[in-house]
Parts: C-alpha cells; structure tokens; sequence
C-alpha cells in the first residue's frame, strides 16, 4: 500500500538537509560576505588581526557561497560596448603599405612609378603609372598576402587585391576581417578585464555578448560616467617626432605626417610624423608621480627594445622637440635635452592627481586596439537597491505568511505538511540559486514570490484528488496512493509547460529577466520535488505512526 | 473546520451562456485592439530608447519648476512623472524624467546626466545627487530588444503548442492556445488602456502568465482526457461540464494562493516592481477566466476524438497515453 523504500526515505532526506545547509549563508548575508571577502584578502598577502578576526566570523567548515545580488539590489553601474572592429582595419592597411610599396617599386620597369591615392580608411589604392603591367602588379601584390587559418575558408588569404582603372585596390578579405573581428573583440575584452581590476572594485561582471559587443556590470561603482572614463578610453599611446606646430587645423600636413590638437591648449595644433618612434604597446610600466615642480605626472619605463628605440632617437635627436601622443592628442611636446638612456621618462602635462592615476591605470593595462561605443547604461544606486531589497523581503515574508494561512485553513494537517514542504522548497530554492551562483535581481525576486504562490499547486492538486478519492471509500491508504497517483500526469504536464517558458525566458532575455527566468525554473523544480516526494513522505511516516481509520483532508 | 471556498460538488453549467462568454472576450479582445491601435503602448526606454533618471528629493515635487528648469537644456521630448508610494517616507519624493534618444547610436553622455543634474537642483534645493538610478538605452539596441521580445512570446506560444499537441490532441493544444493568446491580448490591452509603462520586465511578466495561464489549462484538460475514457456514452459537453467542476476547487484554491502572493508583492514590494506585478495579477485573474470558458468551449466547439480506449493511431501521439 503506502510504502517507500528506506533508501529513498534517506534520499529525500539527504537532498532536503544539503539543500538547507546550502542556503544558510544567505540567512547571515553581511556577516558571511565580510568573512568571504576577509578569506580572499588574507589569500592575497593582507593578513591582519582585523581580517583575521573578519574571516573567523564564519566558520570554514559551513559552505560559504551566497546568492550574488544583481545590480538592481545592490546598486552599481552596468554598460554595454560595441566594440569599433573596423578601426582595426584601418591600422592594418597603414601597416600594409610600406610592404606594398617595396615590392610594387621593385617591379619599376613593368608597372611604372606608383603613388599612393587618397581612400576609404579600410583600403589601399595605389596608382600606377604604366596600365598596361597591372596584371604583373595585381600578382605583385596578392603574393604578398598571407594564410587565413578559418574553419570553413580553407585556402583564403588576409588580402584581396583588384584593378580599378590605373589602380589598384588592396582590402582586407572577409575572411580575415572576421579572424580579425574575433581577436580585436577578445583583445578588448581583456583590456576592460584588465582595466577595471586596476581599480579593485568587487565581482565585476565582464562578459562578450554577440559577435561584437562586451557588457560590463561594475557593482557599487557611483556611476556608468565613471566607468565609461575608466573603459572608454582607448588610451593609444605613441611618440611622435613633431615637424611643426601652428594654429591652423586644416594645416595640409605633406605625406606620412599628420596634424593634430593640443590636449590642453586649444587652437594649438601639431604637426607630426604619423609613424610613432615608439608606442604604448612597449611600456611595461607605468605609475602617478609629481614632476620636479611638484605637479602631478605620469612616470613610466619601457621594455628593452622600447628602451633601445627610445634612448636611439633621443642621442640622434638632441634639440628636437617629440610629441606624447594619446588618442590622436598632443599631451605635451617636450624638446629632447639630452640622451635618455635608461628607457624610463615622465610624461607631465596639466593634470590634476586624478587624471594622472587614471592615466597610469590606462598605460599599465594597455591600449584598447578599437574605440567602444556605449549602447546602454545603466547606474543605480545603493540606496534604490537597498530600498528594493527591503521592499522584497517584506513583500516575501508577507507572501508566504499569507499562503502558509490559507492553506493550514483549508487542508488542516495535510496543509501543514504541505507548509512543512512550501519552507523546505524556498530553502531549496535559495541552497541551488547559492551552487550555481546565480544572481538575484529584483525581478528575480518576485519570481520567488511566484513560486511560493504556485509552489502549493502541486500539493492542492494532490489534497484535491485524495479528497476525491475518499468519496468513493476505499480506505484513507488507498485514497492517497490514488491521489498521488493519479494527479502526477496533471503536475506533469502544468509544470513542463510552464518550465518550457521559463526556458524561453532565460534563453532570450538578458540581465533582470534572466533572473526572473532562473527563480521561475528552478522554483518549478523544486516545487515538483518537494509536492511529489516530501510532503508524501511526511503523509507516509505519519500514517505509519497513527494508521488512522479515517481521515480528513 | 475547512476554509471551503468552493463546496464540495458542484455542478455549473458552464456552457448554457457559452455565446455570451464568448461574447464578452470577443468584444474585450477588441477593446484591447482598439485601444492598442489608436493610443498604442506607453513604452519604456528599453524599447523605444532614451534615458530615464529616478530623482529624490526631500520637498514637494513640482513637475511645473522641473519642467522649466530642463527646457532651457533643448533635449527634446522630456515627460516627468511623480510617482507615489505608500512605502516613502514624508521627506521621499519621488519623481521619474524620461528624455527621448539622442540623434545617435550611443546612449546618453554623462555630460547630459551632469548638466540635468546642476539645473535640477538649482530649481529644486531639495534634490539629491547624484541620482537614484539613471538608466539610458541607445536606439540600436532598444529595436533588437523589442525584434527579441516578440520573438520570445512567439516562440513560447509555438513550443506550448507542440507539447500540447503531443500530451493531448490538436484540438487541445488550439484551445489552449487559443486562451494564451486571449490572455495576452488582454494584458497587452489593459497596458495600453491604463497607459503603464511597458518595458523588458512586462515582457517576463507576460510569458509568466503565458506559463501560468496554461498551468490551468492543462489541469482542466487532464481531467477531461481522464473523463472521456470513463464516460465513454456521455455528450462532450457533459463530460467537459463534469471536469470543470471536479477541478474548480483547485483552480479557485491555486488562484487564491498566488493571487494572494501576488497582491502582498503589489502593495509592498516597492514602486520599480509594481508595473510588472500588476501584468501578473491581471494574468491570473485573466488566465484562471479563460482556461474555464475560453479553452473548454474552443474545444467543445472543436469536437474531440472519443474513443480513448484503443492505443492511438494518430500520427504523432506516441506520447499521448504514457500515463494512462
């Protein structure tokens, strides 16, 4: 009649006692989070009788991983980048051209003299001036291109090139403008990671999303403003030997040299070689100093071969002024003094202390290889996301009360047990939000208010069957088995198609609706869990003990 | 002594004014329409792009001073609303500025949020900076969200109705879709009726009650698939009669229980929430209304296949009987 196995007996049990234990972290949230965050310093070397004293404030044998708060609860900023990947493009045909430009010179006698045209950014155009070699030109060129590793373009190579005239047109193919997509993106991404572990802040998320594009939640962060200054710069820096300088913007700068504004001083403009002496990519180093008058400054060191290349143009180039260059803006312009040796310099300029930490952080975690563009952005503050916490955990308490009422009213006993199981299940609930490391938001929230309403479902399906089943009088024993029975394919079915929805949710939603869709779902298994094997098992032991002749539901 | 809301047997008959139920959601559904044709959907930034920037301030808010001390700025099309709480406190006043999307890509600059900032609290003393919440969402992606949004609900209408088609028969599965869709016209209409804001949580909401709303179905349904094997003589619409009724009590309780979860959520969990816990409560109501008097009489209009006893030979019901 109404038996379970002992081993599924200890089974229920074992999954009910994990799952509590599981969530009781999230029952000391402060203290348990100051104890995690103590733990993680002392791993890092900070090990003072503070942190210690911080960390024992839970115990190590008890798990300690809680339910991440999503950005809404906690208060923070979050922003979503569409990485610039055809900036990309444009450096790599600059780098292009002076291989171009040999090979074409040394076919002189077929293809004429060459001279470069003006063109799109992402593109080289080269005119000849012998039309008739283009053919041995065209072959000039392409034998220059590369290789692609791709899993479907076997054989393709990085550079297309075609004949437009007298001229001849080099791009970047598209196979290799999507290897390159994929690196700048993944390049970029690692710079933010880098960035904004610079700044120390706790649990940033840094995630690529799509082909192109990288969201970024900083919690407790003031505001998206802040983090954008702290991600959006692309931070490029180069020196430049400076040919000129003068007022005039629209100054027509001769081949191979650029003109470009001063930082500080507007209506100055430089003009300077665009090929840099060296660049940014060859610090290995960089930290907030003050310079000799006591302004704030950056002072940075180069690697071996940036300090060979830099302490090289410094000895030929005494008496010239060079440009520190970052973003396509004159920093500042010193004239060379002396032979600078040692690989190491200082960069001033007018920078409050701020500007020059920031700075410094950019340099040390290296440049972006392509702008950002923000799409979205978002900043809450804690207090908002304290205000929604509160709030919640009101509403869920008030919740539960309510429904824990109103079932004891209607099912009497068989309304406690189900009560019993409704607690197990929001524990179980909050033991696997805690393994998996999901992240509550607020609507997440009000998914859990959802289940505990819909989580008696299963177990009033069942109440209602056995009831049923008493009219027609076979036994209490008889008229449970039957009621679990036959209300499993009811319990199925309604909750497979709302699990299917929940699916749908998580797959296409993002941030605050996923957390929706996470509490949905697996409140909808735990809820199954706990109707269909708890609350029975409860039913069983207690009509084991008391084998009641008739009984009430 | 049992909370009894429903007795214990019933026996509605709940198809003899089938026509004017029918009615009744017929000339609902077209409300709805109306209403969504001619004054469309109050859409939140998500979709339509845009900033919105939650401001607190400790005197009265007077949406007259805020509007003025913002226009001199030229952002376009600028709607502040006052919202009210029963959870602020005396000194907490709540106000909502909402500024259409910039002629560009991006999102807001942070040069904006500064200057609304500086005007703001020039015209009110009151105010606190920096801002509770500033939320900006740029054009190109608010279209992808709302291409994503209709794609979901589609996609959830479409999956519900292939496993009901497989659990059931296909008249199943069109009434129940057929109340899904019922539901969410109606909640899409009391949006754009009442003109609540409606944004990415709505669209959780509505698939929620999408999920819930066949939750009910199903029960019914179950028990109809159970009552057609055991009164193999009786007209549909008796059997249908019978099944409704054995299982009102539940669905009357399960209503109740989530309802009242639901309604603790709506008075106390805060101002952010409550648009979408009210899709919620309308679903449910909605939901629970429709799978007794939508779905049932689709499918008793639809006729339904009688014999249950012989295995299936319709093709793509192997999955039809593996609970019987």
């Amino acid at each position: 009649m109404l038996q379970i196995d002992t081993w599924k007996r200890v089974l229920i049990w074992l999954v009910c006692v994990i799952g509590l234990i599981l969530a009781l972290p999230n029952a000391f949230y402060t203290r348990v989070e100051q104890s995690n965050d103590a733990k993680a310093a002392i791993e890092l070397g900070i090990d003072t009788p503070e942190m210690q004293a911080e960390a024992a404030q839970w115990p190590n044998w008890l798990p300690s991983s809680l339910v991440n708060l999503g950005l809404d609860l906690r208060g923070g900023a979050h922003l979503l980048a569409e990485v610039q990947v055809g900036d990309v493009y444009e450096s790599r045909m600059e780098a292009m051209w002076p291989e171009i430009r040999d090979a074409l010179r040394d076919e002189r006698a077929t293809v004429g003299t060459i001279r470069k045209q003006e063109s799109a950014p992402d593109e080289i155009r080269v005119r000849i001036s012998q039309p008739e070699g283009m053919s041995r030109a065209l072959e000039v060129v392409r034998g220059l291109a590369r290789q692609v590793q791709t899993l479907t373009g076997v054989g393709a190579t990085d550079i297309e090139a075609r004949a437009d005239g007298d001229t001849i047109v080099v791009q970047l193919s598209e196979a290799e403008k999507l290897a390159t997509d994929d690196r700048t993106v993944r390049q970029s991404l690692e710079i933010v990671r880098r960035r904004i572990d610079e700044v120390g802040t706790r649990e940033p998320t840094i995630q690529r999303q799509g082909a192109d594009r990288i969201l970024i939640q900083v919690p407790g962060i003031g505001s998206a403003g802040e983090l954008k200054e702290i991600i959006g710069t692309t931070a490029q820096l180069t020196f430049n030997p400076v040919v000129g300088r003068g007022t005039n913007p629209d100054a027509v700068p001769g081949i191979g040299e650029q003109v470009l504004p001063s930082i500080d001083e507007t209506g100055l403009f430089y003009t300077v070689e665009s090929a840099p002496v060296v660049t940014g990519e060859e610090l290995v180093d960089a930290q907030p100093a003050f310079d000799q008058n006591g302004r704030p400054a950056v002072s940075f060191r180069f690697n071996t071969s940036g300090a060979r290349k830099f302490g090289d143009y410094t000895l030929e180039n005494i008496g010239q002024p060079f440009a520190i260059i970052l973003d396509d803006e004159v920093i500042s312009a010193p004239v060379i003094q002396s032979h600078i040796p040692g690989g190491s310099g200082i960069i001033t300029g007018n920078f409050t202390v701020e500007e020059s930490t920031n700075l410094a952080v950019l340099l040390r975690a290296g440049a972006l290889p392509a702008g950002l563009e923000f799409l979205e952005e978002r900043t809450i503050g804690p207090e908002l996301g304290q205000d929604s916490i509160d709030a919640g955990k009101v509403a869920t308490i008030v919740a539960f009360v309510a429904v824990l009422a109103f079932m004891a009213l209607s099912y009497g006993l068989f309304g406690l047990f189900a009560n019993i199981a409704l607690i197990i299940n929001v524990g179980l609930l909050f033991g696997l939000l805690s393994l998996i490391g999901a992240t509550l938001t607020l609507p997440g929230i009000a998914g859990i208010v959802l289940t505990v309403g819909m989580a008696v479902d299963a177990n009033v399906l069942i109440f209602e069957r056995i009831r049923e089943e008493l009219k027609s009088a076979r036994g209490p024993a008889r008229a449970i088995e039957l009621g679990y029975e036959k209300a499993l394919s009811a319990i199925l079915d309604a909750n497979v198609t709302t699990f299917i929805t929940a699916v749908i949710l998580f797959a296409m939603g993002s941030g605050p609706v996923r957390g929706f869709a996470i509490t949905l779902g697996l409140g909808i298994l735990t809820s199954v869990f706990t109707a269909i094997f708890v609350t029975r098992l409860m039913i069983v032991i207690w009509f084991e003990r008391r084998r009641p002749k008739t009984i009430e539901v | 002594m049992r909370l009894k809301l429903v007795p214990q047997n019933t026996s509605f008959d709940f198809f003899s004014r089938w026509k004017i139920w029918l009615g009744i959601s017929a000339l609902m559904m077209i409300v709805a329409f109306t209403s969504f044709m001619l004054q469309g959907l109050n859409f939140g930034i998500d979709f339509r792009g845009g900033t919105t920037i939650r401001t607190q301030s400790t005197q009265e808010i007077d949406v007259g001073v805020y509007r003025d001390a913002l226009a001199p700025l030229e952002l376009g099309d600028v709607t502040i609303t006052e919202i009210f709480d029963p959870n602020f406190g005396p000194d907490e006043n709540v106000a909502m500025i909402r500024i259409q999307a910039q002629e560009d890509t991006e999102a807001v600059t942070s040069d904006v949020i500064t200057q609304v900032g500086e005007v703001l609290a020039a015209a009110d003393p009151g105010l606190k900076l920096p801002f509770e919440s500033v939320e900006s969402v740029g054009p190109k992606v608010s279209g992808e969200l709302i291409q994503t949004a209709v794609i979901a609900v589609v996609l959830a209408i479409g999956a519900v109705l292939v496993y009901i088609w497989l659990r059931f028969e296909w008249q199943f599965a069109l009434g129940a879709v057929a109340a899904l869709v019922h539901d969410v016209i109606l909640t899409i209409g009391i949006f754009s009726e009442l003109q609540i804001r409606f944004d990415l949580a709505i669209i959780a909401a509505l698939l929620t009650i999408v999920g819930y709303s066949l939750n009910d179905t199903v029960v019914v349904f179950d028990r109809v698939r159970e009552n057609l094997r055991k009164y193999k003589k009786k007209d549909l619409k008796e059997v249908l009669n019978i099944s409704i009724n054995e299982t009102l009590s539940r669905t009357v309780m399960t209503s109740v229980t989530t309802l009242l979860a639901l309604i603790s959520l709506y008075v106390l969990g805060g101002d952010v929430i409550r648009g979408f816990v009210f899709a919620m409560i309308w679903g449910v109501i909605v939901g629970t209304y429709s799978s007794v008097f939508v779905a049932s009489t689709i499918l008793l209009w639809l006729g339904v296949k009688r014999d249950w006893s012989k295995p299936s030979n319709n093709a793509g019901n192997q999955f039809a009987n593996v609970d019987a």
